[in-house]
């Protein structure tokens, strides 16, 4: 086993400011482009991953998304090698590595569960794989330590992992998962055992830091929250293939599928009736998502309209009833029960909240954003 | 209300402390009396002749060249059968637990029968097996490694198993993995120091169950320690006695060290976490 060493592209004294969503990702020469094709796999009588297909340019970080089961950490252990696909082949930097065994792979990953190994130093853990690739002692410890400071964790370089809170075990692991400089970097949930605030807060460490190393990233996550803030594309899967892959925004204000468009967010499914491109739903005609109605025609549709795609307006004429109102900070989601019993969600400011009260009559107006259907 | 909580903890106490002495005594008293046996003379008068003879390892290879051969045969079998051990169990247990979790029942219960199955049965199953051993390898008692790496099973078992479910196996070596480590990697730097306890637990207790073995060794016609005690006992039972004390003595010693390994492995876990 021979691995290629490289030298460090800066040290921790480079690192800047938090990286943001309007901040391009800048490919470095260590970036490759990773190609998943036609992926397959089962697991007994579950289609794990069905013929699926990803394409990630260099020093990309694409977030898969999905409900359990949809096979978005199968396709990523595929990817590092813990898994063997039935089917496909996987591409890193154009090089064919399906057959090559996880230990051979150059990927660094971090994983749900706590991975640090307990006998070791912070350091030691980050050191751990620099030592497999012969680096030599002083200059190990030196990346180590850079890598430490990198996640902010560097004056904790002597604990044990027990010594450690859970969202300082997870920096650990990225310092651990970078130090090796992988072509790819695999993050499998790295956030789901933490705090709601640590999450936020090492959610926004990890894009950071990967725009500053450049390392073409997937990260898997069930939490659209996350995956909408942190990826340059999200892919959301359904069944073992990807249901749609664009830029969040892409994703969450056109979704190209009703599952897309019921999973990423909350939606309303509001009877209409599809006419052109365009659906018709309480009054409003909406503009379809192109090829949304493809299949289903014309005639009596549901459409999924978002809850900050309708306003509400008090009005004694109205033909919607407040039945319940939830604060939620600045926004407050409004619950409105029409006359034919169609409940919609609206999100309003909270400022509007008192005037809402259960049992007012109100109007409701829907934005003319474009939506999804789904046959009735 | 205190008062009734605190004469119930008092007489707890007194219970836990009776229920100690009563044992102590049960375990102590016939060691006293296998002691006092080797350093009593017919007359009355004590003398610790015995030990001198026995901590006198030249001497007492010439004067009893059997007992002698019976505990280097003991000794190179405790070696032996630890490392055979562990390189058949611990490589196994941590493979099914990563590959194979369905056959985990199947090998404990492999692992387990030795237990219920008595040492005399176990002979006459292995005596024909035996005759095979003595064909290839000879009557050497080093063979004894072979049956005796069977009967320590349930119990190392137990212990690499339980040092095991204390760490996530499957997590830490797919991190290693993924680092760049081979299998022999994985189990050399991650897995084997974070069972270091576990393995030390089935380490003393395969040196226990193997110091004190005689049924196996005697019916299959091997020499070990306590087949040579055994036969020294009908020459010089003060000698016999002695050496029967000190193993038990040593096994006594190990158990307690393993205990102790236990507690080590319990008070890191509960170290305390700090808060982010």
């Amino acid at each position: 086993m021979t691995f290629q060493e490289r030298p460090l592209d800066r040290d921790a004294s480079s690192v800047g400011a938090a990286g943001g969503r309007d901040t391009v990702p800048t490919p470095t020469s260590n970036s490759v482009a990773v190609h998943l094709n036609g992926l397959r796999r089962r697991f007994g009588g579950v289609q794990a991953l069905d013929n699926l297909d990803l394409e990630m340019a260099p020093g990309e970080l694409i977030a898969l998304l999905g409900p359990s089961g949809c096979g978005k950490t199968t396709a990523l252990r595929v990817l590092a090698g813990l898994e063997d696909a039935d089917s496909g082949r996987v591409l890193v930097g154009g090089k064919d590595i399906t057959e090559l065994p996880a230990n051979r792979r150059d990927m660094g990953m971090v994983f749900q569960a706590y991975s640090l190994f307990p006998h070791l130093t912070a350091l030691q853990n980050v050191e751990f794989g620099l030592g497999l690739r012969r680096v030599r002692s002083a200059q190990r410890r030196e990346r180590a330590g850079a890598m430490l400071d990198l996640v902010g964790i560097g004056t904790h370089a002597d604990r044990y992992p027990h010594q450690l809170s859970g969202g300082q075990q997870q920096r650990v692991a990225l310092a651990r998962a970078l130090a090796i400089q992988p072509q790819v970097l695999l993050l499998d949930e790295p956030l789901s055992a933490l705090d709601a605030k640590v999450r936020v807060q090492l959610r926004d460490e990890i894009r950071r830091i990967q725009l500053e190393v450049g390392t073409t990233t997937l990260f898997v996550t069930h939490d659209q929250e996350e995956a909408l803030a942190v990826a340059d594309r999200v892919g959301v899967m359904r069944a073992g293939r990807l249901e749609q892959l664009g830029p969040p925004d892409e994703v969450y204000q056109r979704p190209s599928t009703a599952f897309v468009a019921d999973f990423v967010g909350l939606s309303n499914r509001l009877p209409g009736t599809v006419s052109g491109d365009r659906v018709e739903v309480l009054g409003t005609a909406l503009p379809l998502v192109p090829g949304a109605a493809s299949g289903i025609g014309s005639g009596a549709v549901n459409a999924l309209v978002r809850p900050e795609a309708v306003d509400l307006a008090v009005d004694p004429d109205g033909r919607g009833r407040v039945l319940a109102a939830s604060f939620l900070g600045p926004t407050s989601r409004v619950s409105v029960a029409m006359p034919d019993e169609t409940m919609v969600v609206a999100q309003v400011a909270s400022a509007l909240l008192p005037e809402l009260a259960p049992g007012t009559a109100v109007r409701i107006e829907l934005r003319p954003v474009p939506v999804v259907v789904e046959a009735a | 209300m205190a008062g009734v909580t605190a004469r119930r903890a008092r007489k707890q106490r007194a219970f836990r402390w009776i229920v100690v002495i009563v044992l102590g005594l049960f375990f102590l008293v016939p060691l006293f009396a296998m002691l006092m046996f080797t350093i009593r003379e017919p007359d009355g008068h004590y003398t610790f002749e015995t030990w001198r003879q026995f901590f006198d390892w030249p001497q007492l290879a010439s004067t009893y060249p059997d007992l002698w051969t019976g505990m280097r045969s003991s000794g190179e079998l405790v070696l032996l059968t630890v490392a055979l051990m562990l390189v058949l169990l611990v490589p196994t247990v941590v493979w099914v637990r990563l590959r194979l979790p369905w056959l985990r029942r199947v090998i404990e219960f492999i692992c387990l029968l030795p237990l219920t199955i008595p040492a005399i049965v176990l002979v006459v199953g292995l005596a024909p097996v035996y005759a095979w051993v003595t064909y290839f390898l000879g009557g050497s008692p080093m063979t004894l490694t072979f049956a005796y790496t069977v009967l320590v099973l349930p119990y190392a078992y137990r212990a690499i198993d339980a040092g095991l479910s204390g760490i996530d196996v499957k997590t830490l070596s797919e991190a290693a993995r993924s680092l760049g480590s081979s299998w022999g990697t994985v189990m050399w730097r991650v897995v084997l120091p974070n069972i270091r306890s576990a393995v030390l637990s089935a380490s003393f207790l395969t040196v226990a169950l193997v110091l004190g073995e005689f049924t196996i060794a005697s019916l299959l016609n091997r020499t070990n320690l306590q087949v040579a005690v055994e036969l020294l006992g009908k020459s010089s039972a003060t000698m016999s006695v002695a050496v029967s004390l000190a193993a038990l003595v040593l096994a006594f010693i190990l158990l307690f060290a393993l205990s102790f390994a236990g507690r080590r492995r319990g008070q890191n876990r509960r170290s305390i976490r700090e808060t982010s």
